[in-house]
């Protein structure tokens, strides 16, 4: 048999890929049968809650759980952040922390006996104002982030008798000297939580020694590894299930601590377990993005095109004080010469994880809004600024790609007919309009995955593959994938997702999986249906070059007019199965993905000046993402990044109290996301030239959800000839913009 | 407080033969007869007898069994989600004899006798299938609320303008986004085609 | 949630007759919506539950014989909306619709709202009403607290969206207790600011039900309401305004001023009302009417905006009650059809 050639069929071959498919799996989640973990009821299985400590700072000296051990229901009581009788003290460093675990007949009885739970706590001082550098640094808080300069090589180096530093410092004041436009500005992006509306959580049974395991996770390939780990026996004895999840964006990739507690409690007790977590225990624990806030000074030519950049930037992932990664500062454009420097802030807060595209919403919403900036100074149209300023971006190829998106996306918001300079526009009422401008990036590279395939003797077609549906619609594309190879209906092909117990696959996180599956499904089916040619081309006597697979027939190219049907090529593979199991490893160069993607954005808002309100009227997303699988659910999840970056840029915030530093907006009536009727008009544009299509698949969850804060911010400040600093546009803060502004 | 004036005094409505003498007129209506059989006063647990998408069910709860724990855990109907527990995230909507209601505040022994329609009572009709065809759903956790608030809306929307789409359906939230892609599943409904 | 008892009266003598029990705490259920939340936080915990929802009495809407609308306290939001009765009644109309969310309009109930508890963060932690006497508010986050009525412990806001429209329509409610004991208080009389802790925010004691809201009839009197809104639907306003206004040949006869969301009650800003009366309804009225609202207030850390807010609500809801327009965004016209405005799928 010829080595496989892998490649994807001619466009104008292709009968699956690139049209709009429903998702195969929508009847069971808009019908209200998809099985979640939290709806993954085992017999005789008890309810678990978690007590969250209610300070942001304590030590936790003593738990007292006599009263609730007597409620009726209680079960067992499972001691997670807590001391036991004789021990010393354990400190907390975020509201929420989960000190103590009760396991109970059902829900009612579990939050019953966790009312009862008594803690004496001794109060430390918390701090959690993290957008206050200087405060930081009187408390002590604060940690070095990491910087750097990187200067015009024109500019020559400093001479051997020369201080480093003071020559660039020199340097710098020199550019700046010399521009003829300088914006000084600070910028900011609060703390957001992720807020599945699916809480983090397990049910877990041991089953002959093993752990079968339902999670809520986008990592069902490793995260038997967790478990195994944690509880100390091998990832073999682990399965772990996740045939849907109810909200993914990068926190869910480990058991966390409640899920080894969930195991280790139904091990004790010796039935099924199911621990999930509260609605403000979910806020509050379970995953945030980090702040950042800037001061920025820019300098400019007579153009506008930014050739010097000096900025700090600070902010907080938590008790661990890290903030915005500097090395997307700033983001997307690179003057010849630019210096940049971050702070971390240590706050009382639960550590940050990766949150979509993690570092580029904010990298994003603190660079381009500085830009902006530069725009409204010089009363320049802002399209025209960052056109110019493509000349110096970080990744100078796109620079065309990023053209072409700009003018695309100018057409579908009218922006030539719209645009009007920052603070000019015609009121109405109270009401000014504006337009805004965000770029962005992303790699989008495919995860490692594999895909064993059964191509039983009946023409039945299944694959088995380790990985999971966030909304993605994985399991779609990988049918999508079957189908086009071996010329079958998507009805006729069986995908088997969410199971550790099938071939690794690679966690779902920064854009990979759909590049990732469809590596290893297309590899798998290539494989397979070149050892099915094999067999038919020996059984018609023609060579297995010339036979395609197409329309449910293997058919011969040659006008022989010699063909079988699928099924009949099937049955000459014999009673086992034809069994083929194909891998694609991350980073291995491909003819069927790729990698790096550029997008812009652009919104158009309405902004009422006497109360603050921002209203979405349109907003326009350009895109592109190499080749695209399923149109249908490839626009979807632009749709839903852009309504992200809506509730982002007008409405998520964590709120910590300034005494206390309690999360205290941690319900969902307090923490605000937009609802149906806040999202204006929404227009998505699949930019899909031959040159990008033709470089393979690549992901698409993050980079539409990067650069729509920012447009928003812009087309605010576009409205209002005022910045609105920090992100979100609330009105409270629209409102001290303006008055700021009045003086 | 504001002046009393010709055509709208308060006061002299509250003094002279207003409420007083209303009340009896509307309040009269009260059922004399019923403290003959006392109010039986709930404790522990108790049966409740419900039906639920057509079928007749009776359950064992305490009180303070909600309805959505019932659905969840005793009728195996999980369709509607526990997300917020204030109600407001919606995700938990059924119908209450055709009202919609979240039964996340609803407690199961306050719908007795009463009729329950579930997302998964829905599942053949014609919401679920626009929501796949315009791709209302991604990961797909609140889509049974926003399919049964659907279903209310068209209720009493019939031929729903899209500003009153916009305005009517804000009682659900989806944290993916689909908000775009359920007003188009809408509005293709209320057009009588469900294709995306 | 602790386990509590539960009983479901068909008649208000037996619904009353439960909650006596002076041994027991008992609350009314009627919707659920704000009660079960609050049990499932332990911010409540009832040893008896009263469900209300199944006395016929109260499930009518009814007009007596002065014209009078008697909303039971067992009657949805969705039911007295759907009722010709609110096309009188500009204001709770306004307001009901933008709550915005099916699910609390059918299973909220107009008298139930009227009651909501406060949705101070603080107190809806379990730190009580007061908050240590107001100090955890004023040190802490008070971007949606109480600008006026707030100089002792009180300082969170009066939650209900629809005293203010219902008491500019000189709303009364009915209160029964056992023994056919009634009597009956002009709608703002029912609340009140508790300066110590057991107190609540409203003057009903225990054994006590509210069993029907009842508002005059309004003939030609104008009224509006005016809430400004982070966002669509039911989460809660930033402030508001309602107005109800007698106005002949142009000039204001009476009127009644009451904003919500800014005070531990719904406030009546009584001066502004006063003020408009013997005035034509245009702009620089209006403006003034809504300067005049907010004397007097006094802003905490972080919730000055506030103050610009009310002013703003109060002068848009007065603009409206008259017909004029106000110049908020939803006067806006929708964005014009140009050509790119096709299905939102290009």
């Amino acid at each position: 048999m010829a080595e496989v050639d892998y490649r994807w069929p001619e466009n104008h071959k292709m009968r699956w890929i690139g049209k709009r498919v429903d998702r195969l799996d929508g009847l069971e989640k808009s019908g209200g049968t998809a099985k979640y973990t939290y709806d993954v009821n085992l017999p005789n299985q008890l309810i678990v809650r978690g007590l969250g400590c209610p300070h942001a700072h304590c030590n936790v000296l003593a738990v007292d759980i006599s009263e609730a051990e007597k409620v009726p229901g209680v079960v067992y009581i499972h001691r997670l952040n807590a001391p036991g009788p004789n021990d010393d003290p354990v400190e907390i460093r975020a509201d929420g922390t989960l000190l103590v675990a009760v396991a109970a007949e059902n829900e009612a009885a579990a939050a019953e006996g966790v009312s009862k739970v008594k803690v004496q706590y001794k109060l430390l001082d918390a701090f959690t104002a993290d957008h206050d550098l200087q405060s930081a640094e009187a408390n002590g808080r604060t940690k070095p982030a990491g910087g750097g300069i990187e200067l015009d090589e024109a500019l020559g180096e400093p001479g051997d008798d020369e201080d480093e530093e003071e020559w660039e410092n020199k340097v710098m004041q020199h550019l700046f000297d010399t521009s003829a436009h300088v914006v000084e500005g600070e910028y900011g992006i609060d703390s957001i939580t992720h807020c599945c509306l699916e809480p983090h959580g397990a049910t877990v049974h041991w089953v002959d020694g093993k752990l079968k395991v339902y999670l809520s996770t986008q990592n069902v390939s490793q995260a038997d590894d967790g478990f195994a780990g944690a509880l100390e026996i091998t990832a073999d004895d682990v399965d772990v299930t996740c045939d849907y999840i109810g909200g993914g964006f990068g926190s869910k990739f480990q058991p966390n601590y409640w899920g080894i507690a969930a195991a280790e409690i139904s091990k004790v007790t010796g039935r099924p377990v199911k621990f999930m977590l509260t609605r403000d225990q979910e806020l509050k624990i379970a995953g945030n993005r980090p702040s950042g806030y800037i001061k920025v000074k820019l300098g400019a030519d007579a153009n506008g095109v930014v050739r010097v950049w000096d900025s700090l930037h600070w902010g907080t992932s938590g008790f661990n004080g890290s903030t915005v990664a500097v090395g997307n500062i700033p983001y997307v454009f690179r003057p010849k010469s630019f210096r940049r420097k971050a702070t971390g802030i240590v706050t009382d807060n639960e550590p940050s994880v990766a949150w979509r595209a993690p570092n580029h919403p904010q990298a994003c919403a603190i660079t381009q809004t500085a830009y902006d900036d530069l725009a409204a100074k010089m009363g320049v149209d802002s399209l025209d600024i960052f056109l110019r300023n493509l000349e110096n971006i970080d990744t100078p190829e796109k620079a065309p790609v990023y053209a072409e998106q700009l003018r695309i996306a100018a057409d579908l918001i009218n922006w030539r007919k719209h645009w009007h300079p920052h603070g000019k526009g015609k009121k109405s009422g109270a009401v000014v309009e504006g337009l805004g401008i965000g770029i962005h990036k992303w790699a989008g590279t495919a995860n490692s995955s594999n895909c064993l395939l059964k191509i039983h003797a009946d023409g039945g077609v299944e694959s088995y593959c380790g990985t999971q549906d966030l909304g993605t619609g994985t399991r779609t594309v990988c049918a999508m994938v079957l189908a086009e190879t071996f010329g079958l209906t998507l009805d006729e092909v069986k995908v088997n997702i969410g199971s550790s117990t099938y071939p690794f696959s690679g966690a779902s996180g920064g854009s990979t999986t759909v590049g990732a599956v469809t590596e290893s499904h297309r590899r798998a089916a290539q494989d397979a249906l070149a050892k099915v040619l094999d067999l038919v081309a020996k059984k018609l006597d023609v060579s297995a070059d010339i036979l395609d697979a197409v329309g449910g027939k293997i058919v011969a190219r040659d006008y022989s007019g010699k063909e079988m049907t699928w099924k009949q090529a099937c049955s000459l593979i014999g009673i086992q199965p034809l069994e083929v199991n194909s891998s694609y490893a991350r980073g291995t160069a491909s003819p069927l993905s790729s990698e790096n993607v550029a997008g812009c954005q652009m919104a158009h808002v309405a902004v009422d000046t006497e109360t603050g309100q921002v209203k979405i009227k349109r907003m326009v997303a350009v895109q592109d993402m190499g080749l695209i699988i399923n149109r249908k659910t490839a626009e979807s999840q632009i749709y839903g990044a852009m309504i992200m970056s809506i509730a982002a840029a007008l409405f998520e915030q964590r709120i910590n109290d300034p005494k206390t530093g309690v999360f205290v907006n941690s319900e969902l009536a307090d923490y605000r996301l937009p609802r149906l009727g806040d999202i204006g008009n929404l227009v998505v544009h699949l930019h899909e030239p031959e040159s990008e299509r033709a470089r393979g698949v690549i992901g698409l969850g993050e980079p539409p959800a990067i650069s729509g804060c920012t447009a928003i911010s812009n087309a605010v400040c576009n409205a209002l000839g005022v910045r609105v600093p920090t992100i979100p546009l609330t009105p409270k803060r629209v409102l001290d913009a303006l008055r700021t502004a009045k003086g | 407080m504001s002046q009393p004036t010709k055509g709208f005094s308060r006061r002299a409505f509250l003094r002279g033969s207003g409420v007083a003498a209303a009340a009896s007129s509307v309040t009269s209506t009260q059922s004399a007869s019923a403290a003959i059989v006392p109010v039986p006063i709930i404790a522990g647990e108790t049966q409740v007898s419900l039906t639920v998408n057509g079928q007749k069910k009776t359950v064992t709860v305490e009180p303070r069994t909600t309805l959505l724990d019932t659905l969840r855990y005793q009728l195996n109907l999980t369709g509607a989600k526990p997300v917020s527990s204030d109600g407001s995230s919606g995700a938990s909507t059924v119908l209450v004899d055709g009202k919609p209601v979240m039964a996340s505040t609803t407690l199961t022994v306050a719908v007795s006798g009463k009729s329950i329609s579930t997302c998964e009572g829905l599942k053949d009709g014609d919401i679920p299938k626009a929501f796949v065809s315009n791709d209302a759903q991604q990961c797909g956790f609140c889509t049974p609320g926003f399919v049964v608030a659907v279903k209310a809306f068209l209720n009493q929307h019939p031929d729903a303008t899209e500003e009153q789409i916009r305005a009517g359906l804000n009682g659900n939230i989806c944290r993916c986004g689909t908000y775009a892609n359920v007003l188009q599943a809408v509005i293709a409904l209320v057009k009588g085609n469900q294709n995306g | 949630m602790k386990n509590f008892e539960y009983a479901q009266p068909r008649t208000e003598q037996e619904a009353v007759a439960l909650l006596a029990d002076q041994s027991k705490h008992s609350v009314v259920l009627a919707g659920g919506t704000d009660l079960i939340s609050l049990m499932k936080r332990s911010v409540i915990t009832p040893d008896r539950v009263v469900n209300i929802a199944e006395i016929s009495g109260l499930q009518r809407i009814q007009r007596d014989e002065h014209g009078s609308i008697w909303v039971g306290a067992a009657v949805s939001l969705q039911s007295f909306l759907e009722s010709s009765y609110t096309t009188e009644l500009a204001a709770a109309q306004q307001i009901i619709q933008g709550i915005a969310s099916l699910q609390l309009q059918a299973q909220g109930t107009v008298v139930g709202e009227l009651l909501r508890r406060p949705m101070c963060w603080y107190f809806r932690s379990g730190h009580g009403l007061l908050a240590q006497q107001g100090r955890m508010v004023v040190e802490g986050d008070n971007r949606y607290h109480a600008i006026l009525g707030n100089r002792r412990s009180a300082k969170f806001v009066n939650p209900s969206r629809l005293a203010p429209a219902l008491i500019a329509a000189g709303a009364f409610v009915r209160i029964i207790k056992p023994g056919n004991d009634e009597r009956f208080l002009e709608l703002e009389s029912l609340y009140q600011t508790p300066d110590q802790d057991g107190q609540t925010e409203n003057v009903l004691t225990q054994g006590e039900l509210v069993t029907h809201v009842m508002i005059p009839a309004q003939r030609d009197r104008l009224s509006a309401a005016y809430e400004i809104r982070h966002g669509e639907g039911p989460d809660q306003p930033l402030v508001s305004a309602a107005v109800g206004i007698q106005a002949e040949r142009g000039i204001v006869r009476e009127a009644t001023v009451v904003l919500g969301q800014v005070a531990p009650i719904p406030w009546m800003a009584v001066e502004a009302a006063r003020n408009l009366v013997g005035q034509p309804l245009n702009e620089q009225t209006a403006t003034t009417a809504g300067i005049e609202a907010v004397a007097g207030a006094l802003p905490l850390s972080g919730n000055e905006y506030k103050i610009q807010l009310t002013q703003v609500a109060v002068k848009r809801a007065v603009l409206r009650a008259a017909g004029l327009e106000c110049g908020g965004l939803e006067c806006q016209p929708p964005l014009e059809q140009d050509h790119h405005s096709g299905p939102l799928m290009v």
